[in-house]
C-alpha cells in the first residue's frame, strides 16, 4: 500500500451472543485488494488477540469481493479450528458474492447459514 | 471471436493506462471503468463480472508478474465493441504457464489461502486467454453495449497509449 493507504480505523461490528462472536462488515460493502489486508488483520486479531474462537460473519452487507478476502477467509478457519472453534457465514444477499463461494468450492469448506438464527443455531 | 484476432480494430473505443506496481492504483483504475460502463448502460452483473476479473487480473499481474517491484509497470486497455467488453492486462514479469496453476477446487487445495483469481476470471468473463508466455491476458465478456453507448461512443476520448 501507498504511504497515503487509509488509517486503520474500525472496519468491523462485533457483538457477542453467548460464546459466538457475531461480526458485521461496517461500511465494507468492498472487499477488495485495497482494504482486505486491514479487514484480514482485525478478523485474525478476534482470535489472536482477543480469544474469540466461535465466529459468525455477516455478510449482508457485502456486495464484492475477490479472491483476496477468500484467502483471508481461509485462514480464518485455520485459525479458528486451531483454537478449537468454527466459523460460520450468514446472510450473504447477493448472488453473485454466494456463487463465488459456490464456483470456488470454497461453500464446501465454510458452514454457510441463510441467516444469524440458523447459524446461531448450529453452534 | 472478432474480440480476439483483432481488438482494438473493431472497438467502438479502447482505453488504456500503464500503471506502476501498486496495488493502491487498483480502486482508483476501477473507478473509471465503473464510471464508463454505468454511463453506457451495461447492467450490475455485467458490472460486477468486469469488475471482479479486472482486479484479479491486475492483481495477479503486480503481485505475482512484477513482483510489485516499482520498476515494472502494468499495461491494461480496456475496449468496448457492439456485442462485448474486452480487457488486456500486460505486465513485465517472467511469465507463467496457467495450465500448470493448480485446481483450486481439488479438495487438496480447499485449504491454501491463494490461486483462486484466474477461475474467478474464467468464470465470469466468456473468454480467457494468455499469451506472451503468460505475461498478457485478454478476457472477453459478451454483453450488450446499449443504443446509448454507441450514441456516445465517440465522445469518450482514448487515452494515448
Amino acid at each position: 500500500m501507498s504511504a497515503g493507504a487509509a488509517p486503520k480505523r474500525r472496519r468491523l461490528e462485533v457483538e457477542d451472543i453467548g460464546d459466538v462472536t457475531f461480526v458485521r462488515f461496517t461500511d465494507s460493502k468492498i472487499l477488495d485488494e485495497a482494504n482486505v489486508q486491514v479487514i484480514g488483520e482485525q478478523l485474525f486479531s478476534l482470535v489472536d488477540n482477543h480469544g474469540r474462537k466461535n465466529l459468525l460473519l455477516d455478510f449482508s452487507r457485502v456486495e464484492y469481493m475477490t479472491s483476496a478476502f477468500l484467502g483471508k477467509l481461509v485462514t480464518l478457519n485455520k485459525k479458528v479450528q486451531q483454537a478449537g472453534g468454527r466459523l460460520a457465514l450468514c446472510n450473504i444477499a447477493h448472488k453473485e458474492i454466494f456463487d463465488i463461494f459456490v464456483i470456488t468450492g470454497l461453500k464446501r469448506l465454510f458452514n454457510i447459514y441463510r441467516d444469524e438464527q440458523e447459524a446461531l443455531q448450529s453452534f | 471471436m472478432s474480440a480476439l484476432s483483432s481488438e482494438a480494430a473493431h472497438s467502438l473505443c479502447q482505453i488504456s493506462w500503464r500503471l506502476p506496481s501498486d496495488l493502491s492504483q487498483i480502486p482508483g483504475l476501477q473507478q473509471q471503468i465503473m464510471d464508463l460502463l454505468r454511463q453506457k448502460g451495461f447492467s450490475e452483473r455485467d458490472m460486477f463480472a468486469i469488475r471482479l476479473a479486472l482486479e484479479e487480473a491486475v492483481a495477479n499481474a503486480m503481485k505475482h508478474g512484477n513482483r510489485l517491484l516499482p520498476h515494472k509497470f502494468v499495461d491494461v486497455a480496456l475496449g468496448l465493441q457492439d456485442d462485448c467488453v474486452w480487457i488486456r492486462v500486460c505486465d513485465e514479469g517472467d511469465g507463467f504457464d496457467p495450465d500448470q496453476v493448480p485446481d483450486p477446487t481439488a479438495e487438496e487445495n480447499l485449504e491454501r489461502p491463494c490461486g483462486r483469481g484466474i477461475l474467478l476470471m474464467r468464470h465470469f468473463m466468456d473468454h480467457v486467454e494468455y499469451r506472451d508466455q503468460g505475461r498478457t491476458v485478454l478476457m472477453v465478456r459478451r454483453c450488450a453495449c446499449g443504443t446509448e453507448a454507441k450514441n456516445q461512443a465517440y465522445y469518450v476520448s482514448p487515452v494515448a497509449e
